[in-house]
Parts: structure tokens; sequence; C-alpha cells
């Protein structure tokens, strides 16, 4: 068990140091630094300024002092500078990730209910018209666009029915909305791999020996099925954290709240590498932990795992 | 008797499985119909591809110049989808757009697969060191999500079809990576790829005789799916304004175009978006009937 | 029919029962069965002969799209047209399942304990009060005969021999003292002498609860071994029902017969030639698993040496590294000391070229056809296969070469465009022996080649390779866990236990006069010992 731990989190370690040196080469790749190309829309700007700048930010120096004074920056939790406030970037994203957090979360548990009980539901109908309309609701629900979900159902519910407003006014549809718009969007992957590891487990042999001791369908779907089926269940939903961030992105600017999506359309927009930078990392790393966790959790549920890694695949002709 | 008998011991212990109950293909000519009950979703599918590449066919509308008189008009049958507010046939300028969504679209699919499905095939045939190489990169594109990619590629070069398809392109690597090496390490726990070694097959012949004749139905599979996941993401970026610049018609853009006009227009925004879901949902299906199709 | 007309019921009783799958298959076709209380019967059939169907129908979890006609009453009730209701009622209480796979037969994320416990909370009315349950399912894993059965009760399956996660099965089954139990190959998947123990375990609670019992096999010796009376099925009907000594004297049907004669088959012992060169030579070969603490050894020490033309068999239970040796003397795998070598030439540290010149010499035919063949490749391709890798030939002579081969095995030409899906198991099995020799190799290694198929169908594939041994003086190294095979193919015998070689002889030697004890354990334990019996008594 120490062993497996440690693994794993010496793998996330090395996987967000990975990041931070792949997004700080695909940075020096560019034809510029991040002073010029943020400069360059700017008339004003003379060499004089530029140059200023760059040594200002430290952009000046040697490639391998700046991976290692920003990779020290990282350990302390110091993500730089953002160009075009001035501000620290971890306090540009602390101003606004808070909001974030609370759709992102939300929805995030909404989805996983949602998730669960169609597949229950479909595994559960007695009928063969019923199971089959709602085996085709995650393919419809991967299929719908956030944005566009966003839009209709505030062209239905403020501009047709005025139950609630374009924009956020603290009521409870105002919340309820966008949180339902993007778990909707992420219930449809966590379902069709936890309908499809019901599947798989439904067709292992301890299922007839369940139903042979007396057991009920529900009784075997609650307390056998579900555990069997929620490891592979829970690394999706790990997976879906990236997915989770895209679609904040886009809800926020549906329904015209402040976030971290905001901020992400602005560095892009004004071409402030630092924040985007430390916005890329801070997800990485975000991502890392949440399936770091996952990864924690999966002994719990299934007690084989540990012994179960076989350890990489030999070479083919070996 | 060790406790891991079970694992350690499964290849030599007795079993006595039962017969193969795998289907024998069917080997008798079919009939049309039975052909369009399988594969029907390729038609409409056609239809799509179709509009991208000769859109006149299908709209005589001009999809730039509008006629500011026709402003919102509701759908009718001479403007199926309505029209903006510069009097633009709405259904002209999704059919125009097309080309554009599904070329950005399908760049970053042939991006993905390609450099996925070589990552997956060396990860799963080229030993150890190659296999723990090829997953730590995995893991990192998996945990930068896509969307991130594709904007750090708009911020550091410009908005645009290309910039946008390499980034979500070099998005779904990953997940092509995995599911190759998930089907070569599935179709290489049966006895018939040691069998093909010791018959004398080379590498690149095994590789290429036993190995990749089963993982191409998978990819696919996959590849139908991956098209439109990348619809998605493409008009997502191009609602936020990441893709081609306007007026060009693209999915997306015409999505966030309409969206101000919310309150007077609904057809701007709920029609363009229908297409894109039924889109998506088509290679979506048409993923699964690969799927059925290649399974032995 | 053998009926006792007592005033009760018998519990089971079966009318012109038949059952058809939604694919078309007839799989049960007008049964007619009857079972008094307390009798143990085993029903004997193939693969497909519709065996499993019938137990199925009798515990009522046959597939919804099945067609199910005809009576079955259990106990005097009729319970083809009960509700799931009424069937959860009986399912566990009154019938019990023992299944056939102890693998894969309990739920591998939760305790042994809560498993066993789970009987009784689904059916709280039939057993004792709540809070015995805990110290009722002590006594029930002690029952089966299992050690330290309180810590036991917190494990997990995975950390359970087959052998004990059996018993564990065995314990839920016999819970609620069901009147009637359904064993379905419960042994098929154990080691000999597991399965020795593990049948004495189950027939011995059987007697003592007075169960009834319907003992499902492939396997006619155990099916004499342990049941009252023989039910002989194929193609969805019974051929024969009969007590075991009627079957073995009076038995008429062809079926029955063939079978009963491969059971009883085993005098018939290879003849020791006299000195020939040898093929295969094994030295203190040793393979040690893991690194550290976790070295695990699982070949010891290991020595032998085969004869050209002449069959040598490595015998042993799972885990006894007969596999393992196999594995090394095939270039697959390095040894971690000793030497191999095969028509002279070492293949420890073999590389490259080496290894594939070796594979021209010596092929490996596997345990499991069905995995060994491409299911994408017809027939002909697989076994030109090797020739094209070695560049034997031209095109031509490969073809009619590929046509010599199959009519070798006795495969009919118009396979040759078929591919494996299509095939049966024996044939799957000629064309894996046919690519096997394709190339030239007169060194076969046979990885328990046969336990896949059907008892027939063994007794045509052992034909056949005793036929192609005298026609091409084949080398074999075969590899079993089947001493009743073993028995009948090999000239010398090697035993195996814990990666040692604990004895080498004739066959005559290790069979008639063993040497080692754990050879008489192994021989003690192979099933057939009342067949065995009667017919040496029906003969003498």
């Amino acid at each position: 068990m120490g062993g497996y731990i440690a693994k794993r989190v010496g793998q996330a370690i090395l996987v967000i140091w990975l990041a931070y040196t792949a997004v700080f080469l695909a940075v020096q790749a560019l034809p510029n630094d991040p002073v010029t190309i943020f400069l360059s829309t700017d008339a004003a700007a003379d060499p004089a300024t530029i140059a200023q700048m760059k040594a200002y930010y430290g952009y000046d120096q040697p490639l391998i002092l700046q991976y290692l004074s920003q990779l020290a920056g990282l350990l302390r939790g110091d993500f730089g500078y953002s160009l075009s406030a001035g501000a620290e970037v971890t306090s540009r994203i602390g101003d606004v990730i808070g909001s974030t957090l609370v759709l992102a979360g939300s929805a995030f548990v909404v989805a996983v209910v949602l998730a669960v009980a169609l597949v229950a539901a479909a595994s559960l109908a007695r009928g063969a018209r019923l199971r089959k309309a709602l085996l085709n609701l995650p393919p419809l629900f991967i299929s719908i666009p956030v944005f566009w979900l966003g839009l209709v159902l505030l062209q239905v519910l403020a501009v047709q029915l005025g139950v609630m407003s374009l924009f956020p006014d603290g009521s409870f549809l105002s919340l309820a909305v966008p949180i339902l718009v993007l778990a909707i969007h992420l219930s449809a992957p966590i379902a069709q791999v936890l309908l499809k590891s019901v599947q798989e487990v439904n067709a292992q042999p301890f299922v007839d020996v369940l139903r042979a001791k007396g057991a009920g369908e529900s009784w075997i779907f609650f307390r056998h099925t579900l555990k069997n089926a929620a490891p592979a269940a829970l690394s999706i939903a790990g997976i879906t954290i990236g997915t989770l961030l895209a679609g904040s992105v886009i809800t926020e600017t549906v329904f015209a709240r402040a976030g971290l999506g905001q901020l992400v359309l602005q560095a892009v927009t004004v071409q402030d590498i630092p924040l985007v930078q430390g916005l890329v990392l801070l997800t990485a790393a975000a991502f890392t932990l949440v399936n770091l966790l996952v990864d924690l959790i999966h002994p719990q549920l299934d007690p084989r795992i540990i012994n179960a890694n076989a350890g990489p695949p030999r070479a083919l002709a070996a | 008797m060790s406790v891991l008998t079970e694992h350690a011991g499964a290849s030599t212990g007795p079993q006595t499985p039962e017969p193969a109950t795998v289907k024998a293909p069917s080997r008798a000519p079919r009939g049309v119909l039975q052909w369009l009950a399988e594969w029907w979703v390729l038609i409409p599918l056609a239809l799509l591809l179709a509009w991208a590449l000769l859109p006149g066919l299908f709209t005589g509308q001009d999809p730039i110049t509008g006629v500011p008189a026709d402003k919102f008009l509701a759908p009718s049958i001479t403007h199926p989808f309505g029209t903006d507010h510069l009097g633009r046939d709405v259904y002209s300028r999704v059919v125009h757009g097309t080309s554009q969504t599904l070329m950005t679209a399908g760049l970053a699919c042939l991006i993905g697969s390609v450099v996925g499905t070589l990552l997956g095939l060396v990860a799963g045939t080229a030993g150890r060191f190659a296999d723990t190489v090829a997953m730590r990169l995995v893991d990192v594109l998996l945990a930068v999500p896509a969307f991130l990619i594709a904007l750090i590629l708009v911020t550091a070069t410009e908005p645009g079809p290309l910039s946008l398809g390499i980034g979500v392109g070099i998005a779904s690597i990953a997940i092509f990576a995995r599911l190759v090496r998930t089907e070569v390490l599935r179709v290489r726990s049966r006895d018939f790829v040691q069998a093909a070694l010791m018959s004398g097959g080379g590498y690149f012949t095994v590789l290429r005789r036993h190995i990749i004749p089963h993982i191409i139905g998978p990819v696919l599979a996959l590849l139908a799916v991956d098209l439109g996941a990348a619809i998605l993401a493409i008009s997502g970026l191009g609602f936020l304004g990441f893709g081609a610049p306007p007026p060009t018609p693209e999915w997306g853009l015409l999505i966030s175009e309409g969206r101000q006009y919310l309150s007077v227009a609904w057809w701007l925004t709920t029609l363009p978006g229908l297409v894109i879901v039924l889109a998506v949902m088509l290679t979506a299906a048409l993923g699964r009937r690969i799927n059925q199709a290649f399974r032995f | 029919m053998t009926a006792k007309n007592t005033s009760t019921h018998p519990v089971v009783r079966i009318e012109d029962l038949s059952v058809r799958y939604a694919a078309g298959t007839l799989a049960a076709d007008g049964l007619d069965l009857e079972i008094p209380a307390g009798q143990i019967v085993a029903i004997v059939g193939e693969s497909g002969s519709g065996k499993s169907t019938l137990t199925k129908a009798l515990i009522g979890l046959l597939p919804r799209d099945a067609q199910l006609s005809g009576s079955i009453r259990f106990g005097g009730t009729e319970v083809t047209g009960l509700d799931v209701h009424a069937w959860r009622e009986i399912r566990g209480a009154g019938i019990g399942l023992v299944p056939q796979d102890p693998g894969a037969s309990l739920d591998p994320v939760k305790t042994i304990g809560s498993q066993l416990i789970e009987v009784f909370r689904l059916h709280p009315q039939r057993s004792v009060p709540k809070k015995h349950w805990q110290s009722k399912a002590v006594d029930l894993l002690a029952s089966v005969g299992i050690d330290r059965p309180e810590q036991r009760m917190k494990q997990y399956p995975h950390e359970l021999s087959g052998g004990l996660k059996q018993r564990v099965l065995i314990a839920i089954a016999f819970a609620l003292n069901p009147q009637l139990l359904i064993a379905d190959e419960p042994t098929s998947a154990l080691d000999v002498t597991v399965q020795r123990t593990v049948l004495e375990v189950f027939v011995s609670l059987a007697r003592k609860k007075g169960t009834t019992v319907l003992f499902v096999t492939h396997d006619l010796a155990v099916a004499t071994d342990i049941a009252d009376r023989v039910l002989v099925m194929n193609s969805g009907r019974i051929l024969e029902d009969r007590s075991v000594r009627s079957l073995v004297t009076e038995s008429t049907d062809p079926y029955t017969k063939a079978l009963l004669a491969q059971a009883s088959a085993g005098h018939e012992r290879q003849p020791v030639t006299g000195e020939r060169e040898v093929a295969i030579s094994v030295a203190g070969l040793t393979k040690d698993f893991g690194k550290g603490t976790d070295t695990h050894r699982a070949v010891n020490e290991v020595s032998f040496e085969v004869a050209r033309g002449t069959t040598f068999s490595l015998v042993g239970e799972s885990g006894s590294g007969k596999s393992t040796t196999a594995k090394i003397l095939m270039g697959l795998l390095e040894p971690s000391a000793g030497a191999a070598s095969v028509n002279g030439k070492e293949v420890t540290g073999i590389r490259g070229k080496g290894r594939y010149e070796l594979w021209r010499q010596a092929q490996l035919v596997y345990q499991n056809p069905d995995s060994a063949l491409d299911p994408r490749q017809p027939v002909a391709s697989i076994i030109a296969e090797p020739m094209v890798n070695y560049r034997l030939g031209d095109a031509n002579w490969r073809k009619a070469r590929v046509g010599e081969l199959m009519s070798q095995v006795n495969l009919s030409p118009e396979l040759a465009a078929k591919r494996s899906p299509e095939l049966s198991g024996g044939q799957r099995q000629r064309v894996a022996i046919a690519r096997a020799l394709a190339a030239g190799a007169k060194i076969l290694v046979l990885d328990e080649a046969l336990s896949a198929l059907d008892v027939l169908t063994q007794e045509q594939i052992l034909a056949l390779l005793k036929r192609l041994q005298e026609e091409q003086q084949l080398t074999y190294l075969f590899i079993s866990h089947d001493l009743h095979v073993v028995e009948r193919i090999s000239h010398r015998v090697g035993v195996m236990r814990r990666g040692e070689l604990v004895e080498t002889g004739t066959v005559d030697e290790v069979f008639s006069t063993p040497s080692h004890e754990y050879t008489r354990t192994l021989l003690a334990a192979n099933p057939g010992q009342v067949l065995r019996e009667l017919t040496d008594a029906a003969s003498a």
C-alpha cells in the first residue's frame, strides 16, 4: 500500500513538472518573448520601453536561469506577474476562482448523481422501450454544445417565460440553470463509461450466483454491480476535469457570470502570456491532483488493484 | 497453494472453457435494404460533406451580403432558418459554414489519430521504456485540457482555423494513444501473436498481419466519435471568438452572433445549434456502427 | 426410470421439457427426469449437450428470450410459470447452486463473510435470528474444512486459492439447508488433489444433510466416483439414465460406450524403445520471478532428457513450473540458472536469429486453440504463414504443402478458406498442429494442448498425435495436469511439484510403482476409482 501511494504521488509530481517544462518550452518556441508579443498591439511601445520591461520581468536573462527561477517561484506558489494588469498572476486568479469553483464543483456533483441515476434507471427499467430511451440519453447529452443548450434555456426561461433574468441576479435559477447546463454535458461521458462497466460486470458469473442466492435485480445492482463498476467511472470522472474547465469558461460566457472564464478570455485577447501560462499550470495541477485522489480512492473500492499492477508491457519481439 | 494462484497460474491451470460463441461472419450477398438498415447513417453524413464541398448546390443565397430590408425574418419557405440582423439567409450561412467547421475538425482528427495511433503502437509493442515514456507524455497531454492547448496556440499565434485545428488535434492525441495501447495489449494477450513470432515473423510482419488489422475497427470508431468531439470543441472556440473572424460563416461564430439578438430572433441561435447537435449525433452513431461491424 | 413411489413428492419432476433459444437452437428436447429425495444424480455431457440448459431451467435462470415448454415440478410445485418474487423465495433457500468457476463466482470487492451472511439477509425468515448470523457463518466455513474461519470472514476472494473459494461457495450453497443442490462443473477448474478434497467435503455434507444433488460434469470419471445415478446427455437429449453399476455393465448407447471407453482406457501404455539420440536436454534449470524479498522460485534445479521420436510428459498441478520450463525451452523466457538445449543447441541466452532458427526446429502448441489462431485469417494463410516467413518454396509449392499438411491432420480441403471462428475446437487444434509442423519442426512442445477440448475430441487429437509421431519421428514434450491422458501418450514421465521435478521414469515405473510420496497422492486423487473397479470386475 505504501509503495503504491509513493509511486502515484511520484508520478503526479513528474507530470506537473513535465507540464511546466512543456509550457515553458512552448513559450520559448514563440517567435518573440512575451513582452514583445504583449506590446505588439501597442503602437506607443518603442524598443527602449520593451527592453526596460523585459529587464523588469526577467525575460532578458539566459534561458536556463529563467527556467530555474520560474520553477523556484512555482515551488513557492509564485506564478509571476500578469503583464496586462501588473498584478501577480496568483492574485488575479484568486480574485475570480471562487465563483468558478462553486459552478464547477456543484456541476460535477450534479453530473455524477445524474449519471448514476440514469444508469440505475436504465439497468433496472422493466420495459424494453423505456430502457432503450434511457440508453439513448447519454449519446444525446454528449452531442449538445454547452453554449447552445445555455442559450436555448435562456431563450425559453428568460425570453419566452420570463422566469429568470438574462444576467446573473443572485436568484436560485440564475445559479441552478448554469449548473444544470454544465452538469448535463459532464454527465454524458461518466454515464457512458459507467453503463459499459455495469454491462461488463453483469456478464460475470458471480452475478448469476447472486441470482441463485435469491437476490433481486435492484439488490444486485446497488449492493454489487455499482461497487464493481465504480472504479472505471471514477477514472473517467477524474479525466472530465479538463472538460469541466472548458465547459465552465463557456457557461460563464453564456450566462455573463464573472469567473475564470472571463479571465482566460481576457488573457488570450490581450496576449498576456504569463497569465495564460499560470492558468495552464493551475489547471494541470488541479487535474493531476484530482486524478491522484482518484488513484488513492481506487484501492478502497477494489481491493485487488494494488496487486494487479503488472507493470508496463514487454517489447513485442523480446 | 499460493494466494495468487488465480493470477499467476492462470495459463497452466486445468480449465475447460466453453467453445467460442463468436458468430461466424455471414458471407452471403446482402441486399441493399439490409445495407441501408445498417449504414443509413452514412447518407446524412454524405449530405453534410456535400454541403462542405459544394455549398452552391444547396442554396442560391449569398451568405456574406444580405438584403437589409429582409432583416430578422422568421423561418419560412424562402428562408428555412430565417434571416439575421443584416438580412442574410441563415440557412445559407450554415451551409457555407460547413466547410470551415469540417475542415478544421478534420485537421484536428488527422493530427490526433495519426500521432496518437503511432504513440499507442509504440507504447504497446516497443518495450517497457518506450511505454513508460509514451504514457507519461499522454498524462501531460491529458492534464492540460484540449481547450487550453488550443488557447495557448491561439494566444501565441493568431486566431484562425489552422491554429484551432492543430490545438484541438494535439489535445486528442492522448485519447487515441490510450485506446490503441489498450487494444494492442488486448490483442497481444491472445496466443496467436506469440505464435506468429514463433512462426518466424519479425516485429513489423507481426504488427502488420496480426495486430493492426485488429485495431483498425476501434480506431475508425474513435475517429468518427472524435470528429464529433472536434466539431463541438471547434464550434465552442468559435463561439468564444477564436475561430475565423467575421463575416466568414462558421457554426460557432453564427451562434455567437445570434446571441446578441436572443430576445428578438430565436432562430439565429436555435437552428444552427440543432445542425451541430445532429452532426455530432451522426458521427457518434457512425462510431457505434463501425464498432459493431468490426466486432469479432 | 428408477423413481421410488413413496407417499411424498419427488424433489424434482421434469416432464417433456424443451428449451429453444432465440437463435433457434433446441438446447433441451423433450426431457423427462425424476429425482427422489437424498439422491445424488450426475449429468454427464460435452459442451453443447444441454446439461447447462437443464440446470438453468431448474433454477429459473434461462435467458429471457429462451422459450420453455413442458413441466418442472420442485417438491410438488410447478415452477415454470412462477414470477420473479416467487423464484427469489426458492433460490438460495430451496435450491442452492455451486457454480462452475470459483475464480469468478464471488464478488471480488466484497468480503467472504459479507457474501456468506448475504444469504441470511436475503432469506431472513428461513435463517437463524440476526444476532447469530456471524457465528453461523463461521460454523459453515468450518464445516467445509476452511482453516481459521474467523479471519477468513474478513478476507477478499482474491486472497483465497481456487480450492478455498470453491469451499466458500459450497458453504454459501448449504447455508440454508436447501432441499436441492445444483452443482455445475464445480471442480473442473481445480487441480486434481484439490478437486479430490473439495468433492469429499461436498459429498459428505450432502449425505449428512440428506440433500438431493444434481451434479453436472463433463468428466464421466468424476461422475461415477460420487453419484448414485448417472445421466448421459447429448444434443439436448438424455441418452442414458442408469445407476453407476448398470451404466458400466449394461450400457447400450454408442455415445455412452465411447465415453466409457475413453474414461476407462489407460492400460495401453507406450512401450519404451531402445537407445536413441537426445532431442531435448535440460540440466539444473532454475527460474526465479520477482525481485528482492518478493522472489518466487518457479522452477528449481530441473533436469531431464527427451529422446528423439518419443514423448516425455511433465505432469503437475497449476503453479508447479511445468509451463515455465516449456517457455524457457522455446526461448521465450531466460532462466536464472542452468542449461537447456534443443537438438544439441543451447537455448539459454538465445537472441534474434538464433531464436528464429530454434523455432524452425521446435514449435509450441497452445492450450486454447481459440486464442492461438488469428480470427481474421483463413486457415490456409495461417498454415502457410511460417513458410512465408521463412521463405520456403514459391507460392505454388506452399499451396501444395498446405494441402498436404491439412490432409495429414485430417482437415478436409474445403476448410482452407474458413476462419477460426467458423471451426470447431478440435478443428482449430488441428490447424494449430499443422501450423507447428509447416516449417519442418520435428519437436513439438504441447502445453496442455488437449485440456480445452471435449473428451471425445481429445481422443481424436490423441490418436492424431500418435500417428504423426510414428510417421514423422516427432518428439513431444507434453505438458499436462491430466494423468489419464499422460498415461496414454507418454514414453517417459516427469512429475513436477512447486518447481521441482520430484520423479522421472518410464510411464510404467511412474504409474505402477511410483517412488515419490507426491506421485502417489496425485495418482490416488485421479478420479475414476469406481469406474476402474467396475470395469476390472466386469472384464474379469
